[in-house]
This record gives structure tokens, C-alpha cells and sequence, in this order.
């Protein structure tokens, strides 16, 4: 269990624009979000003496970043291969980091040209090696084909529907509309959800997140520093990362996981409520990892907002819209703001919290839960202000 | 004409169970010392850690876990004559699952539950993929 509530704060955070086509190097991305995250804190680039990203071979190496922006010494400079399952893992990475001595300023971030370069959401390695090899050769090939094998079971397992699929969608496409960020700011129906085409059913093209060329970057400090700093810092309070038995060979592979209808989250929930010592019941608002509209569902299931099986009616009725009881996304997600694969879910939290978020803001807004990750492997966080 | 679609490739771990499907049969593997039934294989047992191993043969049959049905072909040029098409994870009589396609079914009629048998598409000289077929009602 991770076991250093309250003492790392999140001082500084940066983003650059979000956008279908950026005519830039992912290096330059990830180069302007960490310089303005740096700027945010009030800190200075000598400061900083940590990176820690993650990638699938998509981004741009922690060591690029240092060099490019002028870091004099990057102590620890760490790249995981990893998905949306790392986006918060990496900030309680960086928080163990600087526990350990290895680094006092860290830097994390995630940057991609996901939608005018590499795209996630398209085709994978056609080529069937390794575990592609009982995947692949029966066009079971892509991210939403992967991951409507889940949904699917979970509407067998519990009877979730389309309509509650399409809630999710139409609520943080509202949200959206009062973001100046977000790449979809067109309110939609669920008529509209509706009538969108069908992609791979059970989703239709309204139940798949966006692709987006982009860079977010958050600096971790140590609390006490943080106070000293420019901005209200926002502490992290807890933390943890992992998920079940055979997790599998990649972050596709699901054939030995135990049972499609839960995922990550039902293995790291005691860890992330002790380690901060609240429950679900004391969270003000939620960014919860929403590649897909299903697994917002299955992911307030696994934390224990509701019990199993109940998450298709517990998001239904307006409980998670911006006045809701629980707003859930309120940049309007990985749907309808940009897929910068959860770390712009950090990005809004902060901002809640300090109460910046302008537009989006909700009242007191104190303890906000975010996620990472959709499937067998994930990370989670509870930040305070 | 070639095969334009993915074609698994054979390492080490997995050539016997290949060479099954080759001959038609679909050979999973099951561990010596606890008995443990595997799929995908795999060089040892991740319940007991043993390697000694024997590749029994399934009956094939099973039921279909979860499915999806693909509308929308990626890549395009591939699938655009094959959709829609049926994704199934069908779990054999063996208690392992397996990834496949469900043919000569509409995905009006698949199901949770539907009793399944495999059939063997040869798609090359060396390559047979397992697929299922409904069972006759």
C-alpha cells in the first residue's frame, strides 16, 4: 500500500492545445506542457531534477524533454511502456521517487500526436506474434474490439444498456460545452448516441473516446515545498496501482483474466480508501478513465460507489452531471475533451480543487477521485485541497 | 490469391498447439503435477510453477462467454468483405477460454451461452485457425 498521504502535492501543472492535427514533434509538446507546468509552480527549469512519462512508443523519451527544455541535471528520468493504466501511477511513482532521495522537482507527463501520427484507437501490430497470435488472426485487432469483449459481458452479467451507455456519453459531452480545451464542444442527444454509427457492438461510434495530438504535464513536489510555492497546492492524499491475477501478456490480452464484467479497479479499492483514508462517500467529484462509456460504469462498481452490477442505474438519473451528487468528468473526459490517455484527468482535478477551473468549476469542491486505465491493470488517486 | 489477414506465428511455446490445428485437433495443455488445464500456452504452470506438461486433446465443444460483433472493418482494406463479423471468447468443456470467430451464425442468434463446437478453416499450407460453429439445435 502506498503510505505517504498528505506529504506530495501536485504544484504546478501545464498543457498545450488539443487538436486533430498539431504539425509538431511530439518532443515540442512535451517540452510546452512541462515548461508551463514548471511556470504554473512558480518554479524555475534548474529546479527540476525528475521526469517520469509513459508511452507506447508514441512519445518522445524523459531524457528528450530534459535536453530539449535546458534541465542541468535529470537525475531520474524513468519511461514506462505502459497505457492509461500509468496515468496516475506515474505521479505516485514520482512521489516514491522523492521519498527515496532520487529526486526533489518531478516532472510527469504524457504526450502524443495520437490522432495525426500514431493512433491507438486504429490498427495494431497486424503481424500475430506473441499473444496477437489467438487474437489477431480472427480480426480481433483493435482497442474498441478489445475492450466491447468487457462491455459485452457485462451486459450479459448484469443487464446494462445502451441507454445507460449512451447517459455517460450525452452528460460529458455537456460538460464539454462549457470547456474552451475540448475538442467536442457540440451537445449531443441520446438520440444522437443513438444514431451514431455502430462500430463494434455493442459500441457505437458515441461510446469510443476521441484521439488527440497533445501534451499534459504535472510537477510533484513535497508538500512542504509545495506551500511555499506559487499555487494552492493540491495534495496527494492516496494512491495505488495494480490489478488481479493474469492481468495477461499485454494491455489487450484478457483471455486468463478471472471475469470480463469487473476490471482493475475491484483489486486496488481497498488499497486507494485506506491509503487515504476516506471512502467513496466522501468524494466530492470523480475523473474517472473513460476510454470508453462501459468502463466508467464498471469502475465506480470496482471503488464501491455502488455494488456490483449497479453502476448501469446508479449513473442514470442526472447523479452524475455537473449538479449531480457525484459529477463525474467534468472537462468532459477522455469523450469529449481529449484523449491525452488520463493525464488530462489529473489536469482537471487540480484545477477543481484550487478552484480555477472557471467555467467548469464545482462548489467546494475538496476531494476528487481520479482513475487510469479500463481493463486488467490500473492506478487511481485521491487528491485533496 | 495470398492471405491478406493477420497469420499467427508459431514461437516456441505455442508450435505444438498449431500443429494441432494443422492435423485438426485442438490440443491445449495440461500440467503434470497439478492438473491445472492452460490456454494460451505457456512454459510453465502459473499455478503450481511445474513444466512437465502433456497437450491433451479438447473435445472442442464449449460455450460462448462474451461476444462482439464487428461492423466497422479495420483495417479497412482487410475486413471491408467480411463484416459484419462475430468475435467470440468461448469457453471449452476444459474450463479455458479461447478467442475466435463464431461462423455460419447471424449475430441476430449469438448468445451468452450458446453451445459452440470447433471447426478447422484452413487459410494456407501450414495454417489451420480453430473456429465454431453453433451446434445444430
Amino acid at each position: 500500500m502506498w503510505k505517504l498521504r498528505d506529504k506530495y502535492a501536485i504544484a504546478g501543472i501545464g498543457w498545450t492545445d488539443y487538436l486533430k492535427n498539431s504539425g509538431r514533434t511530439v518532443r515540442s509538446l512535451a517540452s510546452e506542457a512541462c515548461l508551463k507546468a514548471i511556470d504554473d509552480a512558480g518554479l524555475t527549469v534548474a529546479d527540476i531534477d525528475g521526469f517520469v512519462s509513459f508511452n507506447f512508443n508514441d512519445s518522445v523519451p524523459a531524457i528528450a524533454v530534459a535536453t530539449e527544455i535546458g534541465v542541468p541535471a535529470a537525475g531520474y528520468a524513468v519511461d514506462f511502456l505502459s497505457g492509461g493504466n500509468a496515468a496516475n501511477m506515474i505521479i505516485l511513482t514520482a512521489t516514491a521517487a522523492i521519498e527515496a532521495g532520487l529526486a526533489k522537482n518531478v516532472l510527469c507527463y504524457r504526450a502524443m500526436n495520437g490522432r495525426s501520427g500514431f493512433r491507438l484507437g486504429g490498427g495494431r501490430d497486424i503481424v500475430a506474434h506473441g499473444v496477437n497470435q489467438y487474437t489477431a488472426p480472427y480480426g480481433w485487432i483493435t482497442y474498441p474490439q478489445a475492450m466491447a469483449m468487457w462491455c459485452r459481458r457485462h451486459m450479459i452479467e448484469y443487464g446494462t444498456t445502451s441507454e445507460q451507455l449512451g447517459e455517460i456519453a450525452v452528460t460529458f459531452r455537456q460538460n464539454a460545452a462549457l470547456n474552451p480545451r475540448a475538442m467536442q464542444r457540440t451537445p449531443i442527444t441520446l438520440e444522437d448516441y443513438f444514431g451514431s454509427r455502430m462500430i463494434v457492438d455493442p459500441f457505437r461510434m458515441l461510446d469510443i473516446c476521441l484521439e488527440t495530438d497533445g501534451a499534459c504535464a504535472v510537477l510533484v513536489t513535497g508538500a512542504a515545498q509545495a506551500r511555499d510555492l506559487r499555487r494552492r497546492p493540491v495534495y496527494i492524499m492516496g494512491g495505488a496501482y495494480g490489478g488481479g491475477p493474469n492481468q495477461g501478456e499485454d494491455l489487450f490480452d484478457a483471455i486468463r483474466w478471472p471475469d470480463l464484467a469487473h476490471n482493475y479497479t475491484k483489486y486496488i479499492a481497498e488499497d486507494l480508501w485506506r491509503s487515504a483514508g476516506v471512502s467513496p462517500s466522501d468524494i466530492d467529484l470523480a475523473q474517472i478513465y473513460d476510454c470508453f462509456t462501459y468502463s466508467v460504469i464498471m469502475q465506480l462498481e470496482g471503488l464501491g460507489f455502488c455494488g456490483e452490477g449497479e453502476g448501469g442505474s446508479f449513473i442514470q438519473g442526472g447523479r452524475i452531471a455537473r449538479n449531480g451528487k457525484l459529477p463525474l468528468n467534468t472537462h468532459g473526459g477522455l469523450l469529449s475533451e481529449a484523449y491525452i490517455h488520463g493525464l488530462n484527468h489529473v489536469i482537471e482535478a487540480v484545477q477543481q480543487l484550487r478552484g480555477d477551473a472557471g467555467s467548469l468549476q464545482v462548489p467546494d469542491a475538496e476531494l476528487c477521485l481520479t482513475t487510469a486505465g479500463a481493463m486488467t491493470c490500473g492506478s487511481a488517486m485521491v487528491l485533496r485541497n | 490469391m495470398s492471405y491478406a489477414k493477420p497469420l499467427p506465428v508459431p514461437d516456441a511455446d505455442s508450435r505444438p498447439f498449431w500443429e494441432g490445428c494443422h492435423h485438426h485437433k485442438l490440443l491445449i495443455m495440461r500440467c503434470n503435477r497439478c492438473g491445472q488445464v492452460r490456454f494460451p500456452p505457456t512454459t510453465f504452470c502459473s499455478r503450481c510453477q511445474a513444466h512437465e506438461h502433456l497437450w491433451i486433446e479438447s473435445t472442442g465443444r464449449g460455450r460462448v462467454f462474451s461476444w462482439i460483433v464487428v461492423r466497422h472493418p479495420v483495417p479497412q482494406e482487410v475486413y471491408a468483405e467480411d463484416v459484419p463479423y462475430i468475435v467470440a471468447v468461448v469457453e471449452l468443456e476444459e474450463g479455458v477460454r479461447i478467442p475466435s470467430n463464431i461462423i455460419d451464425c447471424t449475430p441476430e442468434l449469438v448468445r451468452a451461452g450458446l453451445p459452440v463446437h470447433v471447426v478447422f478453416r484452413d487459410v494456407n499450407d501450414q495454417i489451420s485457425l480453430p473456429v465454431f460453429r453453433p451446434d445444430p439445435r
